[in-house]
């Protein structure tokens, strides 16, 4: 099963685990990103490369599933304007050896955050906005599964 | 002389003023990074979102790209900072 989606919709993490419980694997691993808070943070917008960044998840929940025993491998990114707390992503692996699904599902997320097109822009009080800054220890992070 | 879309995202987007623009590109243009250096001299608004092209970051057909792949026969070039999702 690979279920990928680009939403700017919330999503249900109990019901997207039960749905790769059913799959009968055994295992299943998953993270969910939200909206870090603080530094007087009042929303983030999160924008994307529509014609891209459903394709882009694909390949990734791809490559997760070539080079683990994955039965289910589920993707959802949030798009639009959230607020400190709310959900952005959600990742979701089942397998049936417990390494396998915790691994895919470390390397989705770490190579979700260099290869897939999001960005997000920070609102603060009094109207003040800034762009994210991509960080280096993601790219390390990312690059530890080349 | 070819046409080609170019899109802009995030901060790319906001120091053009443009998401979106079709171009003509003129010969001499082999690579994304000339089309880049083209592309600065257009206005001081262009010349500041590709003053540092290494800190960019370009996708050729909605594929990742690096800045020395070709132009030739691409239909969409979309320019942007490294991405900052997930």
């Amino acid at each position: 099963m690979r279920r990928v989606l680009v939403q700017a919709e919330d999503f249900d993490p109990g019901s997207e685990l039960a749905a790769l419980g059913t799959l009968g694997s055994g295992g299943v691993a998953s993270f969910v990103g939200h909206v870090r808070g603080g530094d007087g943070l009042v929303a983030m917008t999160l924008e994307h490369y529509p014609a891209m960044t459903a394709r882009a998840l694909d390949t990734l929940a791809g490559e997760a599933e070539a080079r683990w025993p994955l039965d289910g491998v589920t993707l959802i990114h949030r798009v639009g304007r959230l607020a400190p707390g709310d959900r952005i992503v959600f990742v979701g692996t089942a397998s049936r050896h417990r390494a396998a699904a915790l691994e895919a599902c470390s390397f989705l997320i770490d190579r979700l955050k260099t290869d897939a097109p999001f960005w997000k822009k920070e609102e603060f009080a009094a109207g003040r906005s800034a762009w994210v800054e991509a960080r280096s220890s993601d790219d390390a992070a990312a690059r530890r599964w080349d | 002389m070819a046409s080609v879309t170019l899109l802009y995202f995030a901060r790319i987007r906001e120091q053009i003023g443009l998401a979106e623009e079709q171009r003509e590109l003129p010969g001499g243009i082999a690579t994304v990074r000339d089309l880049m250096a083209w592309l600065a001299g257009m206005d001081e608004r262009y010349e500041r979102a590709f003053a540092e092209p290494e800190k960019l970051r370009c996708a050729i057909d909605q594929v990742m790209s690096p800045l020395d792949a070709a132009t030739d026969g691409a239909e969409e070039i979309a320019f942007f900072p490294p991405v900052t999702g997930g």
